[in-house]
Order: C-alpha cells, then structure tokens, then sequence
C-alpha cells in the first residue's frame, strides 16, 4: 500500500487524535452506516457520544469547553470521520456546527459564546447555518429574509432552504437583512442566533436529497418571530464578511471530505477488482482494471497534498481565498471522477443501493454545489487573477 | 491510592502474520498497547477518580513499559488518557520473557511501593498470562486475576475483586498492596466502585478516549528511562523460542451426500472413528 492515507503535516499528536476519531467512527458510526442512510436520520444520542470521544471540541478553545488544536487538526477529524465512519451524511451532519460556531465565535461577545458554544460542543445542542435562501443562494448579497427592529427585538420574516440539521437545531445562526435599503446589498446583511421554539420559527420541511440522506436538511420558516437583540452576532451589516470570512476553513475542510470519500470509493473498489472475477480471472487480472484504480489512485494523492499544504498556510493565515477556492474545485471534480470510476467498476453491484460506493456516488454530487458552487469558486479565482 | 500500571505494546491483532524464515517478521507491524492493559489503565483511573467532571484525582497512577524507545507512544497514549506519569525500561522485545519482565517490574514496585499493580490479564500477543502471577509471587503480595469488577472497601486498606468462573461470579477480597489484573469486563459501566463515587454511578463503557487536551497535556507529564542493569535484573532467558510457523492454511470444506459417507470420511480421511 503506497498510497498515504494521513496528511504530511500531521505530528504524533495528529496520529494520536487521528486513533481516537478512527475508534468513534469504527464503532460508533459505521456499523450502522447503511441503516442511517435508509433512515434518513441517525440518532441525536450520537451527539453526546461524539463530544464524550472528544470529537467536537477539536479546534475550539478549551475556555469555551473545546479540547483546542487549529484547521489542522479539525482536517484530521473531517478525515477520519468520514473514511473510517463510511457515511458521509452522518459526518456532515454531527459536524454542522464546524459551519455555524465560528461565525459566534469570530463576531460574538463573551457573554454569547459562553451562553451559545459549551452546549454544543457538549452535544447537549445541535447548531446549524442558515444562509441560502429559496430565492438567492450563491448570490449572497440578494438575501431578503428581513430583520426588523422593534425594540429590544428584531421581528424576522422570511425562510431558509438546504439548511443542515435544520430539523433538529437547537440554535441556528441566520443571514437576515436588517437593512431595508436593499440597494445597500451586502452590506445589509446581519447574522442572529435563533433559538428553537422562539415564536414563529418553524422547520417546516424535511427534505429529500439525492445523498447525504443519513443528514437532516430542512427548509425553515420565520414569520414575525420576535428574535431579541441580544442574539445579534456583532454590528448591524457585519453578516457579509463574517460569512466570506467563515468560508475558506469550511471549503477546506470539504475538500478534506472529498478526500476521504475518494479514499473510501478507491479501496472499495481495489478490494472488489481482487475478489471478483470474470472470464476465469479476478478483475485486478485485467490490465484495463488495473490501470482505471491507478488513474484513481493518481487523482486522490496530489489533491490530499495540496488539501494539506493549504490547511497548514490557512491556519498560519497564508492561503488566498482563490487557493482555497482552487482546491474545493480540484477536490470536487477529482472526488466526483474517483466514485464514478468506482462504481463503474462494480457494474451492476455499483448500481445497487446495498453497495457503498454506489451511495459515495450520490454523496459526492453535493462536494460541487454546497459550500459555493463550482462556477462561483471560478468566480473568485478569476477575480484574483484579474480577468 | 497509589496505583501502578503496566503496558505492554502488541502488533495490531488485525494485522496479517508474517514469518520471516522461522521467526515473526515484524518490521512492518503497526505496534498498539495490549487492550487489557488499556483496560487496567481505564480500571485505574475509575480508582483515582471521583466521577464528577471535570473529575478530581485522589492518588496517583503511574504506567510502566519495557521496551524500545518507540514504547514511549504507548506510554503517551496511556497518559492521554489522563494516568500521571510513566516509566520505560530500555528493552528490546526478542531480550524479554517473562520472568525478566516480573522481576523488573519487582524491582519497580520494591522501589516504588505502589498501594496496588494493575496488569492486563495476558498480553494478546502471546497470550503468556504468566507477568501477574510470578510478580505477585516474587512481592510476597496476594493476587486477583482476571477480575471482572474491583470494589474498594474497608477504608481503602482492600479490594473485593468479582472473577468471573464457570457457574458465575467469584468475589475474592484481597487484601492491599495486592497484584490484581483485569479481564475485559473491567470496562463495563459499574464495574469499578472506588467509594467515592455515587452507588449508581456509572462511567461510558470501554477506556475512556483521549481527547486531543489529554493529548497535548501527555506531552509535558515525565516519562523515566531506566535499565534492566540499572535496575539490577539478570538478563538471562530463561525461555527461548526456537521458532515460529503458521498455523496450517484452512482446506475449503466438502459437501457430503449422505450420513453413511459422513462416517466413513470421519473414519478414514479425518480418521477420529
């Protein structure tokens, strides 16, 4: 096996968090993998047993009950959740607070994060983002769900759509315009913490996706829910840039995602060229099969090289957002090319719902469209390229 | 309460044998701490602790190995999983068997004098099951194996160690410092009663898991290096292995069509009629 399963910076101290994560996953998550995705759920309780391993807390400050680390160490947890948990939506899910603390923790006051960030990192309280809406979602700046004030209170109408763990959120950080001068644009924009069971806050789907089925995704719904001020994450228009902020350690670590799916759909498919065979010989003895796995295996290690070297500049602060947005899309098209090839692989066993990279397959279709879809990372590349 | 305990590293049970000529070849092992003594560092943390969280410590536990400098990742991880310190003693596996090990760890106790000496029942290598008994042996001091819970009781001064046997529970109480080492029901939620934690109280089943603070805090706890000559122990083997082999491969199995062939296949190829 030459194919380098960890990230080149990781440390003892990686190896030994990267063992905790592997023995959760290994035993937690993948024995049920299949049935949570036929489920549609998996359960809350997963929740606890994820912060009891030390999942949750990796990468936030230990003041704020994290267990500390940077993206480096939150890349390693992204890649042992998902290769050796062997469901993507389960992974996605118990880390959607990855996409939704930051925000409180970057713009938040003491009195917030101490309020808002131990529950969940607890996993007594589930946290969600909630961005994109009906009518707008790459374009960030079209968001209309509105905010206004009244009194110690904004009144919030308006819904949220493709929201993970919506369903389930106990508290969700929301883009609202609190700005009705829409020609302000993004500049409107201002980011609340909405607690569950506030009046007029309903999930009010749950919806069905082609993947990630093990993952809640809900479209939610505000009408005249009274939000008080004292949930508002910094100043009025400071949503945009918290959010664009936000962004780069969320592409990255879909991109890590990617990684470990491909990683997953390779092996599956070296373990069934081996076993199965076909005119008197195993797949793995015919050369077209064996040169398809190395094509794959070619994909995935420059893209684990770069997803790492970026990971170690960002949390030093070094990485343009047009690298990161780079990388998401080599990430993506690789992971998208690498599942393909896998079930092609299988033949009909790869069409089969009981086969796994048959649902890496349909998994990985979201890696270009969630976090920023494909064509606007080439938006922001060609902005920094200057053309 | 004073508890030492002791690691030994394994291959990855998981992991393909390889033979090497007549010996094990085990340059490509990937080496992980015996589970029963993963095991023993759990019990003793249960032991030292008083259920609350973040808990507070009574006593001290320290984890003792012998082997090569890469034995100090087995001891991190013991110490991640929050025992106080550890001790290495320089080793090279192919140089130990067990009655040097008892007698190290003799030497250890003799210097150390811990209230009690946690051990895995048998490391899952070679499963010798052997260390335990001969260092209680060697101290004088009354044994438990294979313990199924451990309850402190009479004020700290004994154990009441629960041994599961063939037609239920054997409770033994033995009397502190003792050489107590654990099966692996150990992990079970209530299976460690120290006194001080509630009756009910129960912990998450398995060892506890490393959080990447303990991780990082396992960095700065010391770990000792010592020698088995600095120790005074004799480094002659007492057991040599003279070789090594496979088991042999498993044949694929037969169909047979009738009872009458059954029988005289088991008479004349399995020959046991």
């Amino acid at each position: 096996m030459a194919l380098p399963t960890t990230y080149s910076f990781e440390t003892e101290e990686h190896a030994d968090l990267r063992r905790q994560v592997r023995r959760f996953a290994e035993q937690q998550i993948a024995p049920h993998s299949h049935h949570w995705d036929e489920a549609e759920e998996f359960p809350r309780e997963l929740y606890r047993e994820a912060a009891a391993a030390g999942v949750l807390g990796v990468s936030y400050p230990p003041e704020l009950g994290g267990a500390g680390g940077d993206l480096t160490h939150g890349l390693v947890v992204a890649d042992a959740l998902v290769y050796h948990g062997r469901s993507v939506g389960t992974a996605g899910s118990l880390g959607s607070h990855a996409i939704s603390l930051p925000l409180i923790l970057n713009l938040g006051t003491t009195a917030q994060k101490e309020q808002h960030i131990p529950p969940v990192l607890r996993g007594e309280k589930i946290a969600a983002l909630a961005i994109t809406e009906p009518g707008a979602g790459s374009d960030v700046a079209s968001l209309s769900t509105s905010a206004v004030r009244d009194g110690d209170h904004y009144i919030v109408n308006g819904s949220k759509i493709f929201i993970t763990s919506g369903c389930r959120a106990d508290l969700v950080v929301v883009a609202v315009r609190t700005n009705p001068d829409r020609s302000l644009r993004h500049l409107g924009l201002t980011l609340l913490v909405i607690e569950r069971n506030t009046p007029g806050f309903v999930a009010s789907r749950k919806l069905k996706k082609t993947g990630w089925w093990s993952s809640d995704t809900a479209e939610l719904s505000f009408s005249d829910c009274r939000v008080p001020v004292a949930n508002r994450l910094g100043e009025e228009g400071s949503g945009f840039f918290a959010i664009i902020q936000n962004f780069a350690a969320e592409r990255l670590l879909l991109a890590a995602q990617c990684v470990a799916v491909a990683q997953l759909a390779y092996d599956e498919s070296v373990a069934y060229a081996k076993t199965r065979e076909a005119f008197g010989k195993t797949l793995s003895g015919f050369q077209v099969t064996r040169h398809k796995l190395a094509d794959m295996a070619t994909r995935i290690v420059p893209i684990r090289s770069l997803v790492g070297d970026l990971a170690m500049r960002l949390a030093r602060g070094q990485a343009s957002m047009a690298e990161v947005a780079m990388a998401k899309n080599a990430a993506t098209d690789m992971c998208s090319f690498v599942c393909d090839q896998a079930v092609q692989l299988h033949g009909g066993m790869g069409y089969m719902r009981e086969t796994l990279v048959e649902r890496l397959d349909r998994d990985a279709r979201l890696f270009p469209i969630g976090a920023g879809t494909r064509e606007i990372m080439n938006e922001i590349i060609a902005r920094a390229e200057g053309y | 309460m004073k508890i030492l305990v002791t690691a030994k590293r394994i291959p990855d049970p998981g992991q393909k044998i390889k033979l090497k000529g007549n010996a094990l070849d085990l340059s490509a092992a990937n080496w992980q701490l015996n589970q029963f003594d993963e095991y023993a560092v759990e019990a003793a943390l249960r032991l030292t602790e008083d259920g609350a969280a973040p808990a507070t410590r009574q006593g001290a536990v320290t984890v003792a190995s012998l082997g090569p400098a890469d034995v100090q990742q087995q001891l991190r991880s013991a110490l991640a999983m929050g025992a106080d310190k550890a001790i290495r003693v320089e080793a090279k596996d192919e140089e130990l068997d067990a009655v040097i090990v008892a007698k190290t760890l003799e030497k250890l106790v003799r210097r150390d004098q811990p209230d009690l000496v946690l051990m895995g029942k048998l490391a899952a290598d070679n499963e010798g099951n052997d260390v335990g008994q001969r260092l209680a042996a060697l101290l004088g001091w009354p044994q438990a194996t294979f313990a199924c819970s451990i309850q402190v009781v009479d004020g700290g001064k004994a154990l009441l160690v629960g041994r599961e046997v063939d037609n239920g529970v054997e409770i033994k109480k033995v009397r502190l410092p003792a050489v107590v080492t654990v099966d692996l029901r150990i992990i079970a939620p209530q299976a460690v009663k120290n006194g001080r934690t509630a009756a009910n109280f129960a912990y998450p089943e398995g060892p506890r898991y490393a959080s990447l603070k303990g991780i990082r805090a396992a960095k700065d706890k010391p770990i000792e290096a010592l020698t088995l000559s600095g120790l005074g122990v004799s480094t002659a083997l007492q057991v040599k292995t003279h070789g090594s082999e496979l088991p042999p491969a498993r044949q694929a199995g037969k169909k047979i069509a009738s009872v009458h062939e059954l029988v005289e296949k088991l008479r004349s190829e399995a020959k046991v009629l």
